[in-house]
This record gives C-alpha cells, structure tokens and sequence, in this order.
C-alpha cells in the first residue's frame, strides 16, 4: 500500500512530499450557522483538502453558504440520513479518484485541526479507516452519562465482534482510504448511528481498521437530535444489525487496485 | 388454560417467522428498519406461547374468557401496526418518486438545452 501510494505520488509528479488527492466530505442537514467556519478551517488546517458539502435535504440556506465559501455542493433531493449523505460523498470521492476522504461533521464539533492526526496511519499504509477516538489519551469528552455509557457499550460490542480493541465506534470523524471508499461506495448502512455497522461491515470484508485519539468539541450550534425513545429505537436497530452482520456475507468482493 | 398443542403450535409458529426474518436481512433483502416491527412481532408471541401462565393473565385482564383467543388478538394487532406502518413507508416512497420523476426531468432539459446550443445561463 505505501509503495503504491507513492508511485502514485512520483506518476503524478506533483510537487510537495505528498501528492496525494484528499478530499473532505461534510455532511450537512441544516447546518447554516456553522458550515461556513467548518469549511475555512479545514482549509487553514490543510490547504490541499478539496471540499465537497453534501446537502441532505436542508431547508435552511447551508447549500448556498457552502457554495459561497467555495465547497463543492452535492445536494440530495431529499433527505436520505447520515448514512446515505456520507455514502454520496464517498461516491464522489471514488469518481473523482482522490486518494485520501475525512468525514468531517457540518455541526463544529470536529476540529479540523486534528486532521493531520487522522492521515497519518493512511499515509503510512497501516490502515484502510482511521477513526478520530474521544476515549483514547486524554478523556475530555463531556457529554451527558447516558451517551457516554451508550457508546462505550456499543465500543465493548463491536470489538468483540471484530477482535480487535475499539474504544470509540460511535465517532463520525473518520478518514477513509482508496480501498475503503471504493467499498463503502457499493456498501454502506443507510439510516442514523450508522458508523457502528460501518464498523462491523468494514472489519468484515477486510478493511483494516485504526483508532487514532481526537479532542471534540462541545456542540456550538445547535442541540443533539436524539431524545430518550428515539436512542432507544436506534440502539435496538444497530444491536440488530451488528448481530445480522456477523453473520451476512459481503456485499462485493473488496477490490485491490 | 391454554391447551397445550395450541401452545406449541404457536411457538413453532412464531420461531418460523423470527428464522425467516433474520434469513432475509442476512441476505440482505430486507432492511433492518423494516425487519423490527416483524421480529418484534414474533418474539411477543413466542414468548406468550412458551409463557402459559402471562398468556392466562393477559386474557383475564383484557376479558378474553378463552386465553387462546388473546394470541389471535394479539397477532390481529401487531398485523394492523405493521401495515399501517407500510402504508406511511408507501406514502414517502411515492413522494419521493415524484421528486426524483421531477428533479430528472428538469435535468434532462437542461442537458438538451446545453447540448443544442440554445441559450443558458453557464
């Protein structure tokens, strides 16, 4: 992976010690407020990111902000959940044959500077999916008891059903290679909390998986769509799912390029 | 009290449909947020089959005088959520259907417009 990363980098001829194409896929439902600050610092973090905005479904002006700050726009016609915008933007990465994709929330509460961190087990070939982990190093994640018990629950969960230690399966600050885009292109969960199945049906079909330790912010803008009884709906579901997944062939035969 | 037979029968009854609902999400032709209500469905009646006793219980309290009757009822009931639900999942597809139907056809123009020359904005 590493020699094929840089004899790309070498066929391409583009100057700098990493010519790789790397593109930031930011998902956004209504997020007008906080999208065009999202945007300026993940470029002031890393200036060869592109940026593509997948808008899904938004009624608010998020769209337009984006576009005005230089994003490129994919807006869905209608509301498809996190899942299926995150896919979107994993299929414009893959036709547009960039090399390196980070999820980054519209919301704030990722800081693009922690970017560099995401990238560097990717770079190093040690890795197909790099997730930005709240629980590793230092533990300054606040948030409410009941989600932090939630998310350490389903981190116990998955990682036995993938063997390998995971703290943080519930983060959405990830960083995808070229054979993780191509699969998660054809094969990704729909729906919300959708990252845990992504978890599973990566490790599944042979991605190699690699936490890396993040700082989040608190949310700015904005409050958590979750309450109690949809948690609870949302919880079943995955349980659901993870357990399905053990079992469930792979939808596509992962393809080395 | 239930007799027994109609007990077992149900419990295999409701085994089947739970198999065969996890069979199909296993191979992918039926998705999970679809697949609940149905496993809810079937894990409700397997356990009033298997729990004679809850099944005596509930029929007294609702009024059944004969506690076989409560599982038709109650498999009456869990029928009508999940067609309603149907009905709502219908009703956004054929929705959305009709905005893809749009949002294609206004492309397609565009696309005819830029090809033949005629006059656009980009």
């Amino acid at each position: 992976m590493p020699e094929q990363l840089l004899a790309r980098t070498a066929q391409r001829g583009e100057g700098g010690a990493v010519g790789l194409r790397k593109i930031a896929i930011v998902p956004a439902l209504n997020e007008e407020r906080s999208i065009a600050a999202v945007i300026a610092e993940i470029r002031s973090a890393d200036p060869e990111f592109d940026v593509v905005v997948i808008d899904d479904g938004s009624t608010d002006r998020t769209a337009a902000v984006a576009a005005e700050k230089g994003a490129v726009v994919v807006s869905l016609p209608f509301n498809l959940g996190i899942g299926g915008a995150v896919q979107t933007g994993l299929q414009y990465a893959r036709d547009h044959d960039f090399d390196i994709s980070v999820q980054i929330d519209a919301d704030g509460q990722h800081d693009p500077g922690e970017l560099p961190k995401l990238l560097v087990p990717l770079i190093e070939g040690e890795a197909d999916v790099v997730v930005g982990s709240r629980f590793l190093g230092e533990k300054n994640y606040k948030a409410p008891m009941l989600r932090r018990i939630g998310i350490r629950i389903f981190a116990r969960i998955v990682s036995t059903v993938v063997g390998q230690p995971l703290t943080d399966t519930s983060s959405s600050f990830r960083a995808y290679g070229r054979r993780a885009i191509g699969y998660f292109a054809r094969d990704y969960p729909h729906g919300f909390v959708e990252t845990v199945e992504a978890t599973v049906i990566a490790a599944r079909c042979g991605l190699r998986l690699k936490e890396v330790p993040v700082v989040m912010r608190q949310r700015v803008i904005g409050q958590s769509s979750l309450t109690l009884p949809l948690s609870i709906y949302y919880s079943i579901k995955v349980l659901v799912a993870v357990f399905v997944g053990i079992f469930r062939r792979n939808a596509y035969e992962l393809k080395e390029d | 009290m239930t007799p027994l037979r109609v007990s077992i029968f149900a419990a295999i009854a409701a085994a089947i449909l739970l198999v065969t609902v996890f069979e199909l999400m296993r191979s992918r032709r039926l998705q999970e947020r679809y697949a609940l209500l149905w496993l809810l469905t079937g894990v409700v009646v397997f356990v009033l089959a298997v729990w004679r006793g809850l099944l005596g219980w509930a029929a007294e309290v609702s009024g059944i005088a004969y506690p076989p009757s409560a599982l038709f009822v109650l498999a009456a009931f869990f029928i009508t959520v999940v067609l309603l639900h149907y009905s709502t999942v219908i009703s956004k597809l054929s929705e959305q259907n009709t905005i893809l139907a749009q949002r294609l056809a206004l492309l397609e123009g565009r696309l005819g417009e830029s090809e033949g020359g005629a006059t656009t904005d980009e």
